[in-house]
């Protein structure tokens, strides 16, 4: 089945192709929605029976390379567009095709009565198929070619209800956003590639990981390489200080958020990294950036979650904090635990969006947290598994979340030291209180809309079954990384899947000093009853004594406004950086470079010439007496000069 | 046959615009459908050509030759390689396509109108194909007649003012190249015996020639191409020509003339001047990397869709020229294609500016909005042609802006990565002045009601399209068939280019 791979990405291929040309025929949604959905579902039977196959190998057959054509071939560079299956890729090909698989079910039932729903599912399609190319590329070229694919799908839903006002202006500003500022992340990238082939002469991972192993490029080089590369994954994965587009992404139909701003498309810049694990390994000071750039935004994106109203702005400052614990994982150098969290992470961050996308379908648009209270009572399925989610994404073991979160904990502490694990394990307190802050405030207390006008409900089964699914995921997923101390002798099965993988950066980075598992257990003690109490928290003030928030915002009232605005980033940006560089185009560059200096100079030169010819020309006078008299002067002074030089 | 090839194909053209003279005024369609079909047939026999080529000759081939000017020792001499074959085809592709879309556009002095583009045809094939310094001239002077009155007569308000610039200013640009030219010819006399003008002979002699005097005859031949690309700060042409050309007239001067400044650098810059071309290569990229950013976004600010997409040929043939003067394969490789690129981009830019134009009479950004809803057919067709522009991988822009900057990045001539990294930014811009174009004509609310009753493409503007599309999509997924051209012709002359300049090889 490996040796078809390639199958997995022509399935959403051939899925857009039809969709995007004969969509508008179809005037179906059943039609449109089969073959976006089934597209899928083919891929996910393909990785699948690759796993599967792969899993029954020796580890060292594991890793294969599965070749179609070459793609570009000019002087010394050589890329193909050839699909590399191994431990890794087929990891994340399973949770792209698996939640993409859900959300494509989900989305029959959401985007139900759009009049662009063929279009939809066109786009989800041609996303998959970018992302797929992202993550089985061979090479980094290839891999580009995912990396900005999966941008542009990005772009085309994000700003898919394209005449629709988002906040202060529209979605497709949203869009467009996110496009330029993953752009500016592709710069990185693209100048790190440069790097990359002048340093080791080729682009093939297989080429380059084999070379920079050997280790006789200077660690500078590799320094450089790693941050340019670095800088495009914080484009992608919205860390700082490029995270600005993520939080606008949300213009884009709940779905989308749930797949490409949750799950899968942001986690790509986790991979990538994951995948040069041994150029950052190589790399000590750019992998400190990553975990520190990691643990900022982590910890930065959590505050500002605590005070946001709209619910999908709370799940993507969430997002944008969760992809910070898997930077500051790969910073740490535990390549695997960020994977592992990237895993774990698709599964209750999705079920959350899902969840939200459900009440805001339910709700009638309404997005406002405010206005929600005691949905549960409406929507049983939806408030229970978008409480299994709260619980995973909280830290509360056994869920799926506990695991993942408190190995990039233990990391945190045993490798950066107390410092990064106190802001870690803040940030998962803050977690744990915004996320039940959410849920009470949708599902439990007093309604707070107008139950004459609105009349919430259950959505269909195509939506809750997919929620479903992802509840069972988010409870139990986080035992396939069960920490070796649990899990006896065949240790973390997860840990042990990856290590081929990574085994020759953490080589290179660890030399196998070990704590003590007495310090793992009680780490792992105290976060877990930090979590609880600020669940607890959480319930007290926003059930019991609902009086209590309010007070407390009114109090702390200056800290509270630049946390709801989001510490003022988008306006600093649109002041500091947009707006100059506008005015400079516009007012400088072409008015007067372009208009007043280079073709003023131009025309200059014309009337320059043409007035001096206007000038001369009255030379030609036409009278006779006035030529013979120049003709006359002429000699005159001929003859003088002749008769000076006797 | 085989050896006339190439002149049958000028030939082609020229006949075409002399029978298109015998025929009656005012039989319009009967007009149209002649210029058409010659073009069609020019195509075709550029076909053949391609499949008499021969992509592993590295060298002239096809070379079609005799005596012209017995006195002068000048040649008519054709002949093609890796490098010129892609600008021909381009060129022969682009032209049916053009005389379709103006089918519609093109109401007055239909005759005139059909008979300058084929003309315009004739020069362009022959500047690409010239083996002689003099035939090359004539062709390259002689291009801008028709062009002149293709803008003269059938452009916009202010036409007389941008054709006469056009004119003058790329005149002003050859004549400096006329000079030089006659001045190798002389000095070919004293060292061969005989005044001489091919091309071949300017590549033996070229070289030797003193230092000093080389650096002069590389600036006069330069100068007089880089007004035609045009490059930074020779570029204030080009807005005017484009703005107030007709639609077709746009797409042969964006598609292909501005090639010709290109095509001049690699074919006669470099080779006939390799040490003066190393010296001055730090200095051109220079000018080109300044104006891909100083394009970008002086075309970022505009309000008339032409001129966005006029200005956004400057930051795009930017690339080209700095790929070129990177001295290597990987560079120049990544220019030719550009080329290529740019002429199916940007020609498709224009033909769909200029089919809302034809149904607006608007081409300010404001006026539009929200046709999304009212024309998605064209929406996307829209959206496909600025992706590519912006250079998405997948389509044709991405390889080769990428082959470009990889080359210059490794450039041992240009010996900084400044060039290729600054260059690079340049993709960021990009992406910021097509999408917010793109944002503001074709999403949001429709605000013109005027817009409600526009119409989508009609099949043949869908079909003109859709050809173009086909190839950014081929040349983005399966560039080898386009590279292929080209490949063996680039790598002897960057190999050849570096020996000459002291062996500096990656």
């Amino acid at each position: 089945m490996r040796n078809y791979i390639y199958l997995s990405v022509v399935f959403p291929l051939i899925g857009f192709l039809i969709n995007g040309l004969l969509g508008r025929k179809f005037k179906s949604e059943k039609v449109s929605g089969a073959i976006g959905s089934g597209a899928i579902g083919l891929s996910l039977i393909v990785i699948i029976g690759a796993f599967i196959q792969t899993l029954g190998l020796p580890v060292e057959e594991r890793s294969i390379i599965v070749s179609l054509f070459d793609w570009i071939k000019v002087g010394g560079l050589s890329v193909s567009v050839a699909y590399q299956v191994d431990q890794l890729s087929l990891v994340m090909a399973l949770v792209v095709t698996g939640v993409g698989f859900l959300i494509h079910i989900y989305s029959i039932g959401y985007m139900h009565g759009d009049k662009g729903f063929w279009r939809f599912f066109a786009y989800l399609n041609l996303f998959i198929f970018a992302m797929m190319n992202l993550i089985l590329a061979n090479n980094f070229v290839l891999m580009f070619l995912g990396w900005e694919g999966v941008g542009l799908c990005s772009y085309l839903l994000i700003g898919f209800w394209y005449d629709r006002k988002f906040e202060k202006s529209t979605t497709s500003d949203a869009a467009k956003k996110a496009f330029v500022v993953n752009r500016i992340g592709d710069f990185g990238f693209l100048i790190g590639m440069f790097l990359i082939f002048l340093n080791f002469g080729s682009l093939n991972f297989a080429q380059v990981f084999a070379k920079a192993g050997i280790g006789n490029i200077p660690e500078s080089t590799f320094n450089i390489i790693a941050i340019c590369l670095f800088i495009g994954a914080t484009g992608k994965s919205a860390q700082i200080p490029l995270f600005v587009w993520l939080p606008d992404a949300m213009a884009g139909p709940t779905p989308v958020s749930a797949l490409i701003h949750a799950a899968t498309m942001v986690t790509a810049g986790v991979y990538m990294v994951a995948r040069c694990s041994i150029i950052f390994a190589s790399a000590p000071m750019a992998l400190g950036v990553v975990a520190v750039i990691g643990l900022l935004t982590a910890f930065f994106a959590a505050t500002i979650g605590l005070v946001q109203n709209d619910i999908k702005k709370v799940l993507a400052y969430s997002t944008v904090s969760q992809l910070g614990y898997m930077f500051l994982a790969l910073g740490m150098g535990a390549f695997s635990a960020g994977i592992f969290h990237v895993v774990t992470h698709a599964f209750f961050k999705a079920l959350l969006f899902l969840g939200a996308g459900s009440v805001i379908h339910g709700m009638h648009d309404e997005q406002n947290i405010q206005k929600y209270g005691n949905l549960k009572k409406y929507m049983p399925i939806t408030s229970k598994t978008f409480l299994i989610a709260a619980i995973a994404i909280s830290g509360i073991p056994p869920f799926a979340g506990f695991f993942s979160k408190d190995e990039i904990l233990w990391e945190a502490y045993a490798k950066g030291g107390m410092l990064f694990w106190v802001v870690g394990i803040m940030t998962a307190l803050f977690t744990a209180f915004y996320m039940f802050r959410l849920y009470i405030l949708t599902f439990e207390g007093k309604e707070r809309f107008d139950s004459h006008s609105v009349h919430p409900h259950e959505s269909p089964k195509l939506m809750t079954i997919p929620l479903s699914i992802l509840a069972v995921l988010s409870i139990v997923g986080g035992f396939i990384g069960l920490p070796a101390i649990f899990a006896g002798e065949h240790g973390n099965l997860f840990h042990t899947w990856l290590e081929p993988i990574f085994s020759p950066a953490t080589q290179k980075l660890f030399s196998g000093a070990e704590h003590s598992h007495f310090e793992e257990i009680l780490l792992m003690v105290l976060s877990v009853i930090g979590a609880s109490a600020s669940i607890f928290l959480a319930r007290y003030m926003y059930l019991q004594k609902t009086e209590v928030a309010a007070k407390i915002s009114a109090k702390f009232q200056s800290m509270y406004k630049v946390l709801f605005n989001k510490y003022y980033v988008d306006e600093f940006y649109q002041s500091a950086i947009i707006n100059p560089i506008y005015a400079v185009s516009d007012k400088f560059l072409w008015k007067i470079a372009d208009i007043k200096i280079i073709d003023g100079l131009l025309n200059g030169l014309a009337s320059l010439v043409d007035k001096s010819s206007t000038f001369i020309r009255r030379v030609q006078t036409g009278l006779v007496q006035f030529y013979a008299f120049i003709m006359f002067a002429g000699i005159l002074i001929a003859l003088i000069w002749l008769m000076r030089s006797f | 046959m085989e050896n006339h090839l190439l002149s049958i194909l000028l030939a082609i053209p020229l006949v075409g615009a002399a029978l298109i003279l015998f025929l009656p005024k005012d039989k319009e369609s009967l007009i149209r459908w002649t210029g058409f079909v010659v073009t069609i047939v020019a195509f075709l026999v550029s076909l053949f050509v391609l499949y008499k080529f021969k992509p592993a000759f590295p060298l002239f081939q096809m070379i079609d030759q005799m005596l012209w000017i017995n006195t002068l020792h000048t040649y008519y001499a054709v002949g093609i390689d890796g490098i010129s074959l892609p600008l021909v085809i381009l060129t022969t592709f682009l032209m049916p396509l053009t005389m379709i879309s103006s089918w519609k556009s093109i109401k007055k002095k239909v005759r005139e109108f059909t008979f300058f583009m084929l003309l315009l045809e004739v020069g362009m094939i022959g500047v690409f194909i010239s083996l002689d310094m003099f035939l090359f001239y004539i062709f390259w002077e002689f291009m801008l007649i028709p062009m002149y009155f293709i803008i003269g007569i059938w452009g916009g308000e202010q036409r007389i003012y941008a054709s006469l610039k056009f004119f003058i200013y790329t005149m002003a640009g050859s004549l400096l190249m006329l000079v030089a030219i006659i001045f190798i010819g002389f000095y070919a006399t004293e060292k061969l015996g005989y005044f001489t003008t091919l091309v071949t002979h300017f590549y033996t002699i070229g070289p030797e020639l003193p230092v000093t005097i080389s650096r002069w005859l590389f600036l006069a031949f330069t100068i007089s191409f880089a007004i035609k690309v045009p490059l930074f700060p020779f570029h204030t042409w080009l807005p005017d020509a484009h703005v107030q050309a007709p639609t077709a007239g746009s797409v042969i001067l964006a598609g292909v003339l501005l090639k010709m400044g290109t095509y001049g650098m690699i074919r006669f810059s470099i080779p006939i001047f390799p040490e003066s071309a190393k010296y001055f290569a730090p200095y051109v990229s220079a000018l080109a990397v300044i104006g891909i950013i100083y394009g970008a976004l002086v075309a970022m600010v505009q309000k008339d869709m032409k001129k966005l997409v006029a200005y956004s040929s400057v930051a795009h043939l930017g690339f080209v020229v700095l790929g070129i003067f990177s001295f290597t394969v990987e560079g120049m490789q990544g220019a030719v294609l550009q080329m290529v690129n740019h002429g199916l981009s940007t020609g498709a830019l224009f033909l769909l500016v200029g089919i809302v134009y034809e149904r607006t009479h608007t081409r300010e950004i404001s006026e539009y909005g929200g046709i999304a809803k009212i024309t998605p057919v064209f929406s996307t067709l829209f959206l496909i042609v600025c992706l590519s522009s912006i250079g998405l991988p997948g389509l044709n822009g991405f390889i080769g802006e990428f082959l470009i900057l990889l080359g210059a990045f490794q450039s041992a001539v240009l010996g900084s990565w400044a060039f290729s990294i600054i260059a690079s930014s340049g993709v960021i811009f990009a992406a910021v002045y097509l999408l917010w174009m793109y944002q503001r004509v074709v999403f949001g609310p429709v605000k013109n009601e005027k817009l409600l009753k526009l119409k989508d493409v009609t099949v043949l503007e869908f079909s003109i399209i859709s050809i173009i599309v086909l190839f950014i999509v081929w040349i983005g997924v399966y560039p080898t068939t386009f590279l292929n051209w080209s490949d063996a012709t680039v790598t002897n002359y960057i190999m050849k280019s570096l020996r000459q300049i002291g062996g500096i090889v990656n």
